[in-house]
């Protein structure tokens, strides 16, 4: 009865968590520059999913010629589709086999980065107090580490693996949704039908959950979206500077194996050009989907 | 005024947090932070002894206060690799990280400014549908990619600038200042710029773009439209110096910012900066210069976060007066 006795709330107020949900599965039909995003990552997500099918050999294997030479810098053709790589290596091979690891890493960074930062924001936003000076403080610490350079460090001295750079990507980007959403929260939970869940008896955990949380559950495709981009950037740049996972094929590597082997100065733009042009479409994509959150969810925006 | 102290002291703060983080850090690095003195041949007692010599026995907490203590001083310690003192070291390439910085942000800003009003002004064109994607793109690119791809065309393939390092082989300068203000220097200083200046431009440009449109709404929009003045004015004098107000903020925030991602761009290009200073002393476990390469950068950052802070205050009264009140 609760929910009758303020008929004047506006329809956001009464969002399920299945209407949210439908309407994030939604959204990208509406918005024309969310729908590119959505289909750059389907497409990159058919190719990490079928590599194998796409491009048989393995990445790392040293091709050789038919006539047994080491077949080193062989430039783009029908036999490999950009050329080889100095040691011999089939560059079509690795750039396809690269968008598993890029995926890997954006997504266990995504879903890391939306959970902490969602879960802290509701938490700091709704509890307030205490609690909330704490988790911020902790926010503001994170947030005044320089990005990369931590990064580095953490990686450079706790062991070159994948899984730390998510974890140092992860540590460093939460706070940024963390933040949003709990200046969110600060309002959702002045809102009447909070006032009323209240009146009716509802647990704290449950307001928190059932009422609250699916109302800033875009916010937080907005920042995984984000995060998707950041965390493939930030593998990338420290497989660059030579502190990535050595073992596993990723874009980053690829362009730290050509600018170590010259290839820029021996002008092969179909080793270094397309790893890059993946990186900015994956990324790019992540922009589009959520700015086209924003413009959804957050009307404020809308219009611009 | 009481504003102020209130933001150094938050900043102040940060940083404290950020060298207890480092300290941490590094002692729970896995081997010890001696490995460069302790040789194999050292017996036990020995072992103990040099680490008695740096107050490596005593306790944790006590470590962390000798180790402010020191920080306060400016004693950063010696490169276990150069055997020179950390801070020297420091104080040698900051400049060049310094100008490199300044000079692609004061560039990248002052394009991104004037085509972000231009591009709020083509609100619903087709060059505003193809110029947002494409600077966004841009933002979406590897830093170090839009190097290589630089200097293999500009350097390597046009030959127009060198490939990398702050001056060429040979030249000799009588001071610092002379060198920096050498033809030389600034040839080697284009590249890096310009592709910094590259990623960076974006962030102004589309910050700008909003504010105008925002702000072309505004109610003292609608009023210099009524008084009848041209629309090059109204944008100019009365919208663009509004919308500014926000990428000056940004602008202080990006120095701090970039100092950090210069990491890569110093690496792309050899420049002597304190980026590629750290990236060096991580990949040979030189643990004091590393340290203190990235306290420096972490300082500039809390610096550069004040001043932001400050220019907010200044440039927008309303913080400053509804805090007062």
């Amino acid at each position: 009865m609760a929910e009758r006795a303020e008929p004047a709330i506006p329809t956001r107020s009464s969002w399920s968590l299945l209407g949210v949900l439908r309407r994030i599965v939604a959204m990208p039909l509406h918005d024309p520059f969310a729908f590119t995003g959505l289909v750059i990552y389907v497409l990159f997500a058919l190719v990490a999913l079928f590599a194998d099918q796409l491009a048989p050999a393995d990445p790392l294997e040293i091709l050789f010629t038919k006539t047994g030479k080491l077949a080193a810098n062989v430039a783009p053709g029908a036999e490999f589709l950009l050329g080889t790589t100095n040691l011999g290596r089939d560059i079509y091979g690795e750039l396809v086999h690269g968008t598993r690891s890029a995926l890997a890493v954006g997504l266990s960074a995504a879903i890391i980065v939306a959970i902490v930062g969602t879960v802290v924001g509701l938490v700091a936003g709704y509890f307030g107090g205490t609690t909330d000076a704490i988790l911020m403080r902790i926010a503001d610490m994170a947030l005044s580490l320089p990005f990369l350079p931590f990064v580095i460090v953490l990686t450079g001295f706790l062991g070159a693996s994948t899984s730390n750079i998510v974890l140092a990507v992860a540590l460093l980007l939460w706070p940024n949704s963390a933040r949003v959403i709990r200046s969110q929260v600060l309002t959702l939970r002045e809102r009447a039908y909070v006032e009323a869940a209240r009146v009716t008896g509802a647990s704290q955990w449950r307001i928190l959950f059932v009422h609250i949380a699916p109302n800033i559950l875009p916010l937080s495709f907005v920042y995984a979206a984000i995060a998707i981009g950041w965390a493939i950037i930030t593998e990338a740049s420290v497989s660059f500077l030579g502190f990535g996972d050595s073992t596993s094929v990723s874009w980053g590597m690829m362009l730290q194996d050509a600018f170590s082997s010259q290839a820029l100065s021996r002008g092969q733009y179909a080793w270094f050009v397309p790893p890059g042009l993946c990186i900015i479409l994956v990324v790019v994509a992540g922009f589009f989907i959520s700015r086209g959150y924003e413009e959804v969810f957050m009307p404020r925006l809308r219009g611009r | 005024m009481r504003l102020v102290v209130e933001r150094f002291a938050h900043n102040a703060l940060a940083l404290l947090a950020v060298t207890t983080i480092l300290f941490f850090m590094f002692r729970l690095m896995p081997g010890t932070p001696l490995a460069a003195y302790i040789n194999e041949n050292l017996n036990a007692d020995q072992q103990q002894a040099v680490l008695e010599q740096f107050g490596l026995d005593k306790p944790m907490w006590q470590q962390y206060f000798i180790y402010l203590g020191n920080l306060a001083q400016g004693e950063l310690g010696l490169s276990f690799f150069q055997r020179r003192p950390v801070l020297t070291i420091l104080l040698e390439v900051l400049p060049n990280s310094l100008i490199l910085t300044l000079v692609s942000l004061i560039i990248a800003y002052a394009f991104g400014v004037l085509a972000g009003a231009w591009l709020a002004w083509k609100r619903g064109s087709w060059i505003e549908r193809v110029a947002v994607p494409a600077v966004l793109a841009t933002r979406a690119a590897p830093e170090f990619w839009i190097g290589m791809v630089l200097l293999a065309l500009l350097s390597f393939n046009a030959g127009w600038f060198p490939s990398g390092g702050a001056s060429s082989p040979g030249m000799a300068y009588t001071n610092a200042f002379q060198r920096m203000a050498s033809w030389d220097y600034l040839h080697h200083l284009a590249l890096p710029v310009l592709t910094l200046a590259l990623y960076l431009q974006g962030l102004p440009l589309l910050l700008m773009r909003s504010n105008m449109l925002e702000v072309m709404h505004e109610e003292f929009v609608t009023m210099a439209r009524m008084k009848g003045f041209s629309e090059w004015r109204i944008v100019i004098r009365h919208a663009a110096r509004n919308a500014l107000l926000p990428v000056v903020t940004a602008f202080a925030l990006g120095v701090g910012l970039s100092m950090g991602g210069n990491v890569v761009v110093e690496t792309v290009f050899s420049w002597p900066g304190i980026g590629r200073l750290l990236v060096q002393a991580v990949s040979v476990l030189d643990y004091p210069l590393a340290q203190g390469a990235f306290l420096m950068i972490a300082l500039v950052l809390a610096v550069m976060n004040f001043v932001a802070d400050l220019l907010y205050m200044v440039l927008d009264p309303r913080v400053s007066h509804g805090r007062k009140s």
